[in-house]
């Protein structure tokens, strides 16, 4: 319907929700209410209806399902052509995706083939008053600047959201909610893309950087490589995952993979705590959007300590240690 | 193998200010540079010529000066730049620029031959959108390979290592196809001082609107579906409480008592 909010909700291999679409419905309610239409889910994927399910608990209305082994795993050609032919037969006014790999993979090529606007990786979300279209806010320039976007003449409005900057709405037990499944397959022959295997960083280590609510990253104060073992101690003990700075990861003491800002991953857990990291503006760039900063760091004038809520002044080799055994206690 | 790569010049975002006033970016004085994300597709370009041999040709569209960048490019070892510039080129959002790339492209391969891989890289680090590769991609029909830090040549087709959420896919496209590269490994190669003499002499030329024949209404802020209604600075972030004890340890216990109460953890 032309008023309708559509969010993508990617899924996994096995059918469940990435939290990146699942928290979007979350802003998604309150403008779809603003915009006076419903909120709907978009599902794609293999075997789905653990992510049907979930859609409908944190607050779908309506829940569109394109299921079929030819999406089981995320590629260009199948998740386009399926989104840009609901979008067509739909005409929503709005779409939000997450802006994960594959979220960012994905939406320029489908606004580009619906001839709309797409406002990447944002952060803030609203309603002009006037014209009842979105305000996209997004971060530009490594973050020293940011941007109100207005996609005003074109149909749907599209931009992808950084994840973790919304939280996943209250469970609920779903109410009247519309499950329309959609018939729309793609040959084998147009898919382009063969992936030929997933390779995982080390056995059964995976480092899901953007999907983490908490995250240890450890800088050049970390003097070693040897030093990320600190940083994988507090991590345990806090259920975070270990990020690292383009220092660390330069120094080759740790893997790109774990690398938080503007040439690494962008972040936004609810804790972030970065060690012996001096809040270079790079850095700042893939983690200010983080809910808690806390830094730890020996410099006092580390530029790190001006966006961290709580900065401790100390060594980290020191500090790290007595955090660590703090908190165990705290959990028992 | 015959490569294209697309390069823009950006502003060194490390040296970016803003004007506390009209909350915009003050670019007197900013060095600008070749994106790091192009440097690094370049650099992967460079890596399968090579190996298997071919061509590597850069294109970028921007001012005049960004003429300074596609010499750095042309210093380390790209065989030809063309400079894609006009005015009514000028504030052209994602959409429109890539039709105007994608056009481009066109036009080059009029003259130089069809290209078997067009390299970007995933984003600028001014705009930040990784939206632009994509975008061209869609425009010519080709298929696309996003967040690539590795790409081997094979026999009308490549293999990309793809960067993905928790690790790595290896993904076969048949060519041609467009890549667009993240970090890997490697940085961007150092020029030589033959390559800077070559660079300095090379002739980069245009193309506008009168090689491009781009109907305007589809470039520049008319072409452009989304507009910038306003700017602004981020909110400085207050009230950080700074903690430091008499010793390292008790630093620790107080940032934990305190991160209890606050129930952050």
């Amino acid at each position: 319907m032309a008023n309708d909010l559509f969010v993508f909700i990617e899924t996994n291999p096995d059918g469940t929700a990435k939290n990146a679409g699942l928290e979007l419905l979350n802003p998604g309610a309150g403008l779809a209410r603003e915009q006076g239409g419903a909120l709907a889910a978009v599902v794609i994927g293999c075997n789905v209806d653990t992510a049907v399910q979930s859609a409908g608990r944190y607050g779908a209305e309506k829940i569109y399902v394109i299921d079929g082994p030819e999406y089981r795993q995320y590629t260009t050609d199948a998740y386009v052509n399926a989104m840009c032919r609901l979008l067509e037969e739909e005409r929503p006014s709005t779409v939000l995706i997450g802006a994960t790999p594959n979220g960012r993979d994905m939406g320029p090529r489908i606004s580009c083939r619906l001839k709309t606007g797409l406002t990447a990786d944002c952060t803030q979300l609203a309603i002009d008053p006037e014209t009842k279209k979105v305000v996209w806010t997004r971060p530009a320039f490594g973050g020293n600047l940011m941007a109100n976007i207005l996609c005003p003449e074109h149909l749907p409005q599209i931009g992808t959201v950084r994840p973790g900057v919304f939280k996943k709405a209250e469970r609920q037990e779903p109410f009247n909610v519309q499950i329309l499944p959609k018939d729309i397959h793609i040959s084998p022959a147009e898919i382009r893309t063969q992936v030929l295997e997933f390779i995982t960083e080390a056995a059964g280590e995976l480092v899901d950087l953007e999907g983490a609510e908490i995250i240890v990253s450890g800088g050049r104060g970390l003097g070693c490589a040897e030093g990320f073992a600190l940083i994988q101690q507090l991590a345990d003990v806090l259920g975070g995952t270990v990020g690292a700075s383009r220092a660390a990861v330069d120094a080759g003491w740790i893997s790109h993979a774990h690398q938080v800002g503007q040439t690494g991953k962008t972040v936004g857990p609810k804790l972030y705590i970065a060690c012996g990291i001096s809040g270079a503006i790079q850095h700042a760039a893939g983690m200010s959007s983080s809910k808690t900063i806390v830094a730890i760091n020996r410099d006092p004038e580390a530029p790190i300590f001006h966006i961290a809520d709580y900065g401790i002044v100390g060594d980290l080799h020191a500090v790290i240690p007595v955090l660590v055994e703090e908190i165990k206690k705290l959990k028992n | 193998m015959n490569i294209l790569v697309c390069a823009k010049q950006v502003p060194d975002t490390t040296e970016i200010r803003i004007d506390p006033v009209k909350h915009t970016l003050i670019r007197d004085g900013v060095p600008s540079i070749l994106n790091p994300f192009d440097s690094y597709a370049l650099e992967m370009a460079l890596r399968i010529r090579d190996s298997v041999g071919g061509r590597v040709t850069v294109l970028s569209m921007g001012p005049a000066q960004a003429k300074n960048m596609l010499r750095e490019c042309l210093s380390v070892g790209a065989d030809k730049a063309w400079l894609c510039t006009d005015r009514v080129f000028g504030g052209s959002d994602t959409l429109a620029t890539s039709f105007i790339l994608s056009s481009a492209v066109k036009a080059l391969e009029e003259r130089e031959g069809k290209f078997d891989l067009i390299l970007c890289g995933k984003q600028a680090i001014d705009g930040d959108t990784a939206q632009v590769g994509p975008e061209i991609a869609e425009h010519l029909g080709y298929p696309q390979v996003t967040y690539a830090v590795e790409i081997a040549a094979g026999d009308g087709s490549v293999t990309v290592k793809r960067e993905a959420e928790n690790g790595w896919e290896q993904i076969l496209v048949k060519t041609p196809c467009l890549i667009t590269a993240t970090k890997p490994a490697f940085d961007l190669r150092f020029p030589t001082l033959k390559g800077k003499m070559n660079a300095r002499k090379a002739e980069i030329p245009h193309l506008t609107n009168e090689e491009l024949h781009l109907d305007v209404s589809r470039t520049g802020l008319k072409g452009s579906p989304t507009k910038v209604k306003s700017t602004f600075t981020p909110p400085v972030k207050e009230g950080g409480v700074i903690i430091q004890e008499d010793s390292d340890e008790q630093s620790a216990r107080r940032a934990v008592a305190q991160l209890s109460t606050a129930h952050i953890i």
